[in-house]
């Protein structure tokens, strides 16, 4: 049948192929835009005209990424390029990070895949001074009710918060970066964020703990736990919404397993912001101060008490 | 005197003349001046300037640079939409500045090493690094300001804030408790809204008009940051 062969397209010859190979495989038509779950989507020809069967909105992304002329990395309109956003733009990706809705990716939906580095630098920033002025606060008011405890203003707590904050909002994402990258192969769908993407999302989903440090000022014990649990949960969910489209396709348990690490994370962090209740700081007939943070201020070991 | 024989355009004819039409029947004749001088009358006088600073006596030269910080000063005790700190930087003040307010601010003796206040070299760093990564910003996100004249702009601001750091000093000579507390922190927080003022005064024209709020935010930051060092001092 040298005929036929002759008159059958060269693109449906690797199909067949397949199929052959493969008899149980359904093949998903091109107006089919969501291959069905637990199938494989066949490609046809990667490189060609039929294309991958991406979503359309990973063939946008490539179309946007390419307008994006990036210069080189040591000019200066390289890094402008990451500050090029506005006023109105910054406060609705706050917004978009402090009410965080299934289904609605922070990426996709605020971001737009323009990243900017502003909000997570300055947001990591403010944080950092936040925390350190809460603790020098807190110690103030604690001298009030008791006043054996010795006041100091404790200056190198800024450094030590500011240090941890970047640190966490910087290693994190990356490390979860080059996760994604190495389980890059297992998706066929979508493809992962940018290192930026990530830390963007990153840096914004820390917003909510500004208002929370402030607030946990009050000293009541359960209302500190709840504002923690609170801001934690809105800033977990936040950041769980936003991996989850590109986690579902991975296998259960790596998908379980690299949520939870995410939350933990995220957790422990919260865990160390938050002040310790003011029974735990003892009187001073010692001359080292109280040290009201948790984990962040690192406490020099302490002669025991009479 | 040009003797450009051009033909004049008919005005009554409808039909548009093309462009540089008329340039092929110019003739140029030998009274055209095609070559002179071309003077920049700047230069002779810059030239005088140079020459008569070097011949001037020391107190001369001192008190010139002198009189422009002293000038500064006063545009930032009276902010108004003015040029002159913006033209002439310079650094001088805002170097007194910093070594007055990191001299004053540093800790005396401390018990503890890990406590107290921040040591001269936190403050200096502080103020010189904030004054940096706020230009820094300013220029990313697209402003049209010098990298020098902003630096210029805020170590000026920062008078106000040392000017209450002097009285918070004097006040805590008095004797410690809540009514000189409340003295302290009305003093620091008048002058921080005016520093605020002073440097949104000079800064903001050369910000994009929908990103002023994302270049003055971190100037809030750093004033705030100096205030609270200087409210929380403790002799």
């Amino acid at each position: 049948m040298a005929a036929a062969d002759e008159l059958a397209f060269h693109e449906f010859e690797e199909a067949t192929n397949l199929l052959a190979e493969t008899p149980n495989v359904t093949t998903v038509s091109r107006s089919d835009q969501r291959p069905p779950e637990g199938h494989v989507a066949v490609a046809v020809d990667p490189g060609g005209s039929y294309g991958a069967e991406d979503e359309v909105e990973s063939d946008k992304t490539a179309l946007l990424q390419e307008q994006q002329q990036q210069p080189g990395f040591w000019t200066f309109s390289y890094y402008q390029s990451f500050f090029d956003v506005d006023t109105s733009q910054v406060l609705d990706r706050i917004k978009g990070s402090l009410l965080p809705r299934p289904g609605h990716s922070f990426v996709r939906h605020h971001l737009r895949n323009r990243p900017d580095l502003y909000g997570p630098f300055w947001i990591c920033a403010t944080l950092a001074f936040v925390l350190a002025i809460t603790g020098n606060l807190t110690v103030v008011l604690a001298q009030r009710t008791d006043p054996s405890i010795h006041y100091s203003p404790q200056f190198h707590k800024v450094t030590v918060a500011g240090i941890t904050i970047y640190c966490y909002a910087w290693l994190v994402p990356l490390a979860l970066w080059a996760f994604l990258q190495w389980r890059k192969g297992v998706r066929e769908r979508m493809g992962p964020y940018t290192f930026l993407e990530t830390v963007c999302f990153y840096g914004y989903s820390l917003f909510i703990f500004i208002p929370t440090v402030v607030l946990w000022l009050i000293p009541v014990p359960w209302l500190q736990w709840l504002f923690g649990a609170l801001a934690l949960a809105l800033s977990a969910a936040g950041l769980v919404f936003t991996l989850w489209p590109i986690v579902r396709e991975d296998t259960r348990l790596v998908a379980s397993v690299l949520l939870s690490a995410v939350v933990l994370l995220h957790a422990l962090l919260a865990m160390g912001c938050k002040p310790l209740p003011l029974e735990h700081m003892a009187p001073t007939h010692q001359n080292t101060p109280p040290h009201p943070h948790g984990v962040l201020t690192p406490t020099p070991p302490r002669p025991t008490t009479a | 005197m040009a003797e450009a024989a051009e033909s004049p355009g008919d005005p009554r004819t409808t039909s548009p003349r093309p462009l540089f039409a008329g340039l092929s029947e110019i003739s140029i004749s030998q009274d055209i001046p095609v070559e002179g001088e071309i003077t920049i009358p700047m230069r002779s006088r810059i030239r005088e300037f140079d020459s008569s600073t070097l011949n001037e006596s020391v107190q001369n030269t001192i008190m010139r640079d002198l009189k422009a910080v002293g000038k500064k000063f006063m545009h930032v005790l009276y902010p108004r939409k003015s040029n002159t700190l913006l033209r002439d930087w310079d650094l001088w003040g805002p170097l007194v500045l910093c070594v007055t307010l990191a001299l004053m601010l540093q800790r005396g003796s401390a018990d503890n090493e890990n406590d107290g206040g921040p040591q001269f070299a936190e403050v200096f760093v502080i103020i010189w690094f904030g004054a940096v990564t706020i230009t820094l910003n300013s220029k990313l996100l697209g402003g049209n300001i010098s990298f020098f004249q902003s630096l210029c702009v805020l170590g000026y601001c920062i008078l106000p804030l040392t000017v209450a750091l002097l009285v918070c000093r004097l006040v805590l000579l008095a004797k410690p408790g809540p009514i000189n507390f409340i003295v302290r922190l009305f003093v620091v927080i008048v002058m921080f809204a005016w520093s605020i003022v002073a440097s949104t005064a000079f800064l903001a024209d050369s910000q994009p008009p929908n990103r002023k709020a994302l270049a003055i935010y971190p100037v809030f930051l750093f004033y705030f940051v100096i205030s609270w060092m200087i409210l929380t001092f403790a002799p």
